[in-house]
């Protein structure tokens, strides 16, 4: 093993333990912005140029957007005074050290692995490219039908929906407004009050 | 200790770490944030075995990890939407005060 996959493990290994694990959400979000691009890091180590690229694009560039939109849309951006582990933590703690110590034990005493790295592969754009156009064009079309399913599905949850505007007439104004007081927490709305 | 062998112990970490997250966390964000670290390490499995296999001329591995990336993307997607929808609904996001399924 080299050296400077060993650091970059680290790097990543360690910012990953940070974003599970800090109680601000935006430190948190931050975190996962080092753990993905040292994963990138990671697949340039591997040869892997085209995917460690897309990473940083979709990862770095979108979905960490996306989740720091996320965290300052719901306002969970101040750091919580209360506890941040759900009830039940201890037994996902233990789950999880026996998933890593299982996988672990399997990597380390499997036979048959490959010993040293084969020479680099030639995966230019054109490869890939040639690729997805004749013998994956089918998963390609696929891919493509649920993006759109996906980012149609997103936008249509996520739209504020029109039907509390009937109430609206009727004098219900005070429902718009976003500062709703916190007893709404555990009352849930009547189902027939939003028709 | 071979290469591979030290990619697939990281990819093991890296999977506990978000598994731990998952469903430790009282965040929902947070547990999506954990599903992504999951995915990332999957994805890190097929590269390492697309290298250090026997025939990493085909591609085979790599192609699979971008169709992966999309699908994290587009679940990625709509695991915030869903998120904020909940979060219109009950003003909050912590996963143990969602607990009525009507209305």
């Amino acid at each position: 093993m080299s050296l400077p996959f060993i650091i970059i493990a680290c790097v990543t290994l360690f910012a990953a333990a940070a974003a599970m694990s800090l109680r601000n959400l935006v430190h948190c979000a931050l975190s996962l912005i080092v753990a993905l691009a040292g994963l990138a890091a990671l697949y340039l180590a591997l040869d892997a140029q085209f995917v460690g690229f897309a990473q940083i694009l979709v990862y770095v560039g979108a979905v960490a957007i996306l989740i720091v939109f996320a965290v300052l849309l719901t306002r969970s951006d101040a750091t919580p005074n209360q506890t941040i582990l759900a009830p039940g933590w201890f037994t996902g703690i233990v789950v999880s050290a026996v998933v890593f110590t299982t996988l672990g034990w399997a990597a380390l005493n499997s036979t048959g692995l490959p010993r040293e790295m084969p020479p680099a592969p030639v995966a230019t754009v054109k490869n890939i490219g040639d690729l997805l156009m004749t013998q994956y064009v089918l998963p390609l079309e696929v891919i493509g039908l649920l993006l759109t399913a996906a980012l149609i599905g997103a936008v249509i949850i996520a739209m504020r929906d029109d039907r509390p505007k009937a109430k609206m007439e009727d004098g219900g104004l005070k429902m718009e407004k976003p500062s709703l007081p916190s007893s709404i927490l555990h009352t849930p709305s009547s189902p027939g009050g939003n028709i | 200790m071979t290469p591979l062998q030290g990619c697939l112990l990281v990819s093991a970490l890296l999977f506990a770490i978000g598994l731990a997250g998952a469903v430790t966390r009282r965040n929902a964000i947070l547990a999506l944030v954990g599903i992504e670290l999951m995915l990332n390490a999957a994805n890190l499995n097929f590269i390492a075995f697309w290298r250090y296999g026997p025939n990493p001329e085909a591609l085979s591995g790599m192609m699979v990890v971008i169709f992966s990336i999309a699908i994290a993307a587009a679940e990625a997607a709509v695991g915030l939407a869903l998120i904020i929808a909940i979060y219109r609904h009950y003003r909050t996001v912590n996963l143990d005060q969602i607990n009525s399924m009507k209305g």
